[in-house]
């Protein structure tokens, strides 16, 4: 019985996803050679150097993978409020009984090595995200269901913000993306948007000047809408939020965040030039990624990752390998890719007959996107930079069996779609 | 269906637009904007530079007047730099720890890469170097790196030789061979043969990682550039002959020159006050070269082609020369002389001697009368002042006067031989003649002449007419020096005049005003000089050349406010010439007496001797 339902479940996967998935995971080792690459140890298999421990990472993270897919379909929902709580567990235990890294107590130690439970809470989370909204009896439109969703988020999110692990907790916020799909709202991701644009000229411009300038695009809606005392109290009312916020940010900049957070945010926005501090790496990362050229230096050329111009180059920034060897071509084909996994995420979502394997498609699109956005974005100095790994790309064995179990839980959901009547 | 399906277009949409707003500013970076890549080779390419040796210049007879000598700057990594013992490295190097700490600090807050290799201390001493090297180990993030310093084993020359220092940044901006650090010769024959003597350049281009370890050579050295070595020069200075007339010239004021008259060789320059030419090397000239600046006897002038002096009576001989030529006097010419020369209401006075005087006699003697007479006749041979005085100029310059020759160092007079738009301007256009500018007949008034200028008419005279331009560089390693000093210039006086004037000059040394520089057997002909200083005592001048046939060495002394010319510059010349042709001085007491005498203003000191070490 086992046997004849594993034969199906090999049938029915979708060879695209994984075929997109190996492609990734390769690229990414030959890229982490050659960003670490070391004369004295050419092997690429040797495991005393990063490469070759990826390796490693990239064999057990297959047979995670097979593992996941003899698992029976059933298991994952059934499981899914289970394996939320105990991660939510792990991670409560991890402030207390954390192992530090770089400043973060977000480690645990395991035998000889440490893992990172936030990675890991991601796929526990989506799979909960999936289990609350797919139940019959759950209502989106209710204020309360929305609340519970994005609490099921926020929980883990807020404990790894206690860890120091901020931007781990970043990544929860794409779950707005799954519920959006779910029926949030669209104004609720342009009011996010707007508060984005809101808080960057907060900080670049003079409060008062900007409240102004807001009191005269107010003015000016009134062009656009017809001038009725409904209306009125809307734009007034929208007005009156944005310079609270703008106020707020503000506030919040100088007297909340962190001082090397502040730091990070100024750099970005070109209000301070720290190239020897916290603009020392994403400026080697885009000059990495700028002498590329337009076909790159060639595999094994690149002198900025090679010569270890990159802090974190094998990790967060190994982007910088990509651009600087293999060039605007190289860059493009990766992004290409991603793009593509991205795509077939949502087409594979899409034909999902089970709402719970549809959520959890998405939440893993959504999931890979943010990863992608702030990765290559803070690489080329666009985004601040903050500490996640570029998804199957990165050196790491927490991420890659992560990224692995997300990817993995999904294809084995997908092979099951036809069994599932509901 | 579900209800929101659709979104699955938003959303998707959100995606490709991110993604290319991302390639959008990828291929900004890396096709359109070049500054990234320049950036990169700025990170990762060292320029390593390969300093060729400079030339080492020997004097005539294969003597070492400069070489290069290594030295040593203790070099600094700052980041390099861990736990070590400051005190130790305080007492080797004898800094205090504070300097200690504030210069590794002021290193570290450059903008360069802590990584980048700094001077820490330049020109560390041998036995620094020693002690260092032996504990090297304890102090990581520090190394020793040689280079090379001008080293003058016999410390003299130091006009003609010049020195070296650090290019300027309105150098590297006119030259772009030039960067920051590098030496070039400032001065002398350092900047004049500067090309030759530096050789070129190499340049290693070499990969660095992060913590400036070298990687490798860049594109297996297809830009790389191998070094040159500096070219060797032989200079026509005779370096025992020259540092004898350093000696003798000692707290004295002047210069000598010394040519080669078949050569137009300088077989010594010499301007005093001189001084050790080691003071400016490397970072003692740093300490040196404003006091030297600031010291008011002007040790770094070099007084041998830069100063104008009148020539005083050795002039008389430039003018007895162009009296014949121009025919109004020849040798049995005879002029009267009662105490001076008598004009109107103007008298150039004389000092007594038997009267007619003939023009060999004249030159003995150094009869002013003779000669202000023969020089009014040269002007007054033509219709108009003006005229007659452009003849006369004429034949002046074509004894090397009053221009440039040029010589091979890049410091060099002119000269002053005054022109009639001078005399215009000051006494009015034709309301001057002859008498007006008498004084030019005895070498006084506007006549300015450098030292070298007056070795070079001497060497005309005792060529009898001809002269090459004057040089201090012979031969040029795998080269030629310059047809400028291989050139044979001839004046606009005949061969034949020379004779008498020869003849007088002869006399002179046997029975005239420079008795006291006669040698022996060797025939010397000679002509003093006292050349009155409106600021203070005369000058004392003498020129001559020896042996009177075929001679080989012709020299001019000049010692300011020394008084007559017999006195002082007289038995330097001559002792001098006995140096070089004798190369042994049998005459002991005058030597003595030269070497002894202290001729420099009262107040003045001679500061550049306490700099010394």
């Amino acid at each position: 019985m086992a046997n004849r339902s594993s034969e199906a479940v090999l049938q029915n996967i979708d060879w695209v996803l994984v075929l997109l998935y190996l492609v990734l995971v390769t690229m990414g080792w030959f890229n982490i050679y050659a960003a670490v690459y070391n004369e004295e140890y050419k092997s690429i298999f040797d495991t005393s150097q990063s490469y070759g421990m990826q390796l490693v990472w990239i064999v057990t993270s297959l047979f995670i993978a097979f593992a996941i897919l003899v698992i029976d379909g059933e298991f994952f929902p059934k499981f899914a409020y289970v394996l939320y709580g105990a991660f939510i567990f792990l991670l409560i235990v991890v402030i207390f009984a954390g192992v530090e890294v770089k400043g973060s107590k977000s480690w645990i130690g395991v035998g000889g090595f440490r893992i990172q439970p936030a990675e890991f809470a991601k796929f526990a989370t989506n799979l909960a995200i999936a289990k609350y909204l797919s139940n019959i009896n759950i209502k989106f439109e209710k204020l309360s269901t929305k609340l519970i969703a994005a609490a099921l988020f926020a929980v883990p999110a807020l404990i790894i913000i206690l860890q120091n692990e901020t931007g781990s907790a970043l990544v929860y916020a794409s779950f707005i993306l799954v519920l959006y799909r779910e029926g949030l709202s669209g104004n609720i991701l342009v009011m996010g948007l707007v508060m984005v644009l809101l808080f960057i000229a907060a900080l670049l411009v003079d409060e008062g000047v900007l409240s102004i300038i807001l009191a005269v695009i107010a003015g000016c809606s009134f062009f656009f809408i017809r001038f009725k005392l409904n209306n009125a109290l809307i734009v007034g009312g929208i007005l009156l939020a944005s310079v609270a916020f703008v106020y707020t940010v503000d506030y919040a900049f100088v007297n909340v965040l962190e001082p090397h957070q502040k730091k990070r945010i100024n750099v970005l926005l070109g209000k301070e030039v720290d190239l020897k501090g916290a603009g020392y790496n994403v400026n080697q990362s885009m000059i990495a990624i700028g002498s590329g050229g337009l076909i790159g230096k060639g595999y094994l050329n690149g002198t900025q990752t090679k010569y270890n111009y990159v802090p974190e180059q094998s990790t967060d920034f190994i982007f910088c390998t990509v651009g600087e060897e293999w060039g605007f071509v190289g860059s493009t084909i990766v992004l290409g890719l991603f793009v593509l996994l991205l795509l077939r995420l949502i087409f594979l979502a899409e034909r999902q007959r089970s709402t719970f394997s549809r959520i959890y498609g998405y939440g893993l699109a959504s999931i890979i996107f943010f990863h992608l956005a702030i990765n290559i974005g803070m690489t080329i100095g666009l985004a601040p930079v903050v500490g996640i790994p570029l998804p199957f790309f990165s050196y790491g064995g927490s991420s890659l069996w992560s990224f692995t179990i997300l990817t993995f839980i999904f294809v084995r959901l997908d092979a099951y779609r036809f069994q599932i009547l509901r | 269906m579900n209800l929101f399906s659709d979104r699955k277009y938003v959303i998707s949409a959100i995606f490709i637009t991110l993604v290319s707003i991302f390639l959008i500013r990828i291929f900004y970076i890396q096709v359109l904007d070049n500054s990234y890549k320049l950036a990169a080779n700025d990170n990762a390419l060292r320029h390593k530079i390969e300093y060729p040796e400079r030339g080492v210049i020997y004097d005539r007879n294969g003597k070492i007047l400069v070489y290069n000598e290594a030295a040593y700057d203790l070099m600094v990594i700052p980041k390099r730099v861990k736990k070590i013992d400051t005190l130790d490295l305080c007492k080797i190097l004898e800094i205090t720890k504070e300097e200690f700490i504030t210069r590794l600090k002021k290193l570290k807050a450059q903008k360069f890469s802590s990584f980048r290799p700094e001077i820490f201390e330049n020109e560390i001493s041998l036995e620094t170097y020693a002690t260092l090297q032996e504990k090297m180990m304890k102090f990581p993030g520090f190394f020793v790196q040689a280079r090379t310093l001008r080293k003058y084993p016999l410390k003299t020359a130091p006009h003609a030789l010049g020195y070296v220092g650090e290019v300027d940044k309105k150098l590297m901006e006119s030259n772009p061979y030039y960067r920051m650090g590098d030496n070039i010769g400032l001065s002398g024959v350092e900047k004049s043969y500067e090309i030759p003597l530096r050789g070129q350049r190499g340049v290693k281009i070499v990969m660095v990682d992060v913590y400036n370890r070298e990687k490798g050579s860049f594109e297996d050295g297809r830009y790389d550039t191998a070094s040159v070595l500096g070219r060797s020069l032989t200079s026509s200075i005779d370096a025992d002959l020259q540092e004898y007339g350093e000696k003798l010239m000692q707290n004295k004021i002047g210069a000598v020159v010394a040519i080669e008259p078949a050569t137009g060789e300088i077989l010594a320059m010499l301007s005093s006050p001189t001084y050790d030419p080691n003071l400016l090397v490397g970072r003692l000239k740093k300490k040196n070269y404003p006091i030297m600046v600031m010291d008011t006897t002007k040790p770094l002038y070099n007084r041998a082609t830069m100063a104008k002096y009148p020539p005083g009576s050795t002039f008389k001989l430039v003018n007895a020369l162009i009296g014949q030529q121009e025919g109004v006097i020849n040798e049995s010419t005879l002029f009267s002389c009662s105490r001076g020369f008598h004009f109107g209401g103007l008298t150039v006075g004389c000092h007594p001697h038997a009267s007619p005087v003939n023009l060999k006699f004249s030159i003995t003697t150094s009869c002013n009368s003779y000669y202000c007479n023969t020089f009014k006749n040269i002007l007054q041979k033509y219709p108009k002042t003006a005229i007659g005085f452009k003849v006369w100029r004429d034949h002046v310059m074509s004894f090397g006067l009053g221009k440039k020759f040029p010589v091979d160092l890049p410091q060099e007079s002119s000269g002053n031989v005054p022109t009639i738009k001078y005399y215009d301007k000051y006494h009015g256009a034709g309301r001057w003649n002859a008498i007006t500018v008498i004084s030019l007949a005895i070498g006084q008034g506007e006549m300015g002449v450098t030292p070298l200028q007056m070795a070079n008419f001497c060497t005309v005279i005792a060529n009898r007419g001809w002269y090459y331009a004057p040089h201090v560089i012979k031969k040029v390693e795998g080269g030629k020096i310059d047809t400028t000093y291989t050139k044979k210039r001839y004046t606009t006086v005949g061969r034949a005049y020379f004779d008498p004037v020869v003849e007088g000059m002869r006399n002179v040394v046997i029975a005239g005003t420079g008795r006291i520089a006669q040698l022996d057997s060797l025939t010397v002909c000679g002509k003093t000089g006292t050349a009155q200083n409106p600021h203070g005592k005369d000058h004392s001048i003498f020129i001559c050349f020896a042996p009177m046939d075929k001679p080989k060495i012709a020299l001019a002394v000049y010692v300011e406010n020394a008084g007559f010319g017999a006195t002082w510059a007289a038995p330097i010349a001559s002792l001098m010439m006995e140096k070089y042709l004798r190369r042994e001085v049998k005459r002991p007491e005058m030597e003595k007496r030269i070497m002894d005498a202290n001729l420099l203003p009262k107040k003045s000191d001679w500061i550049a001797k306490k700099t010394k070490g």
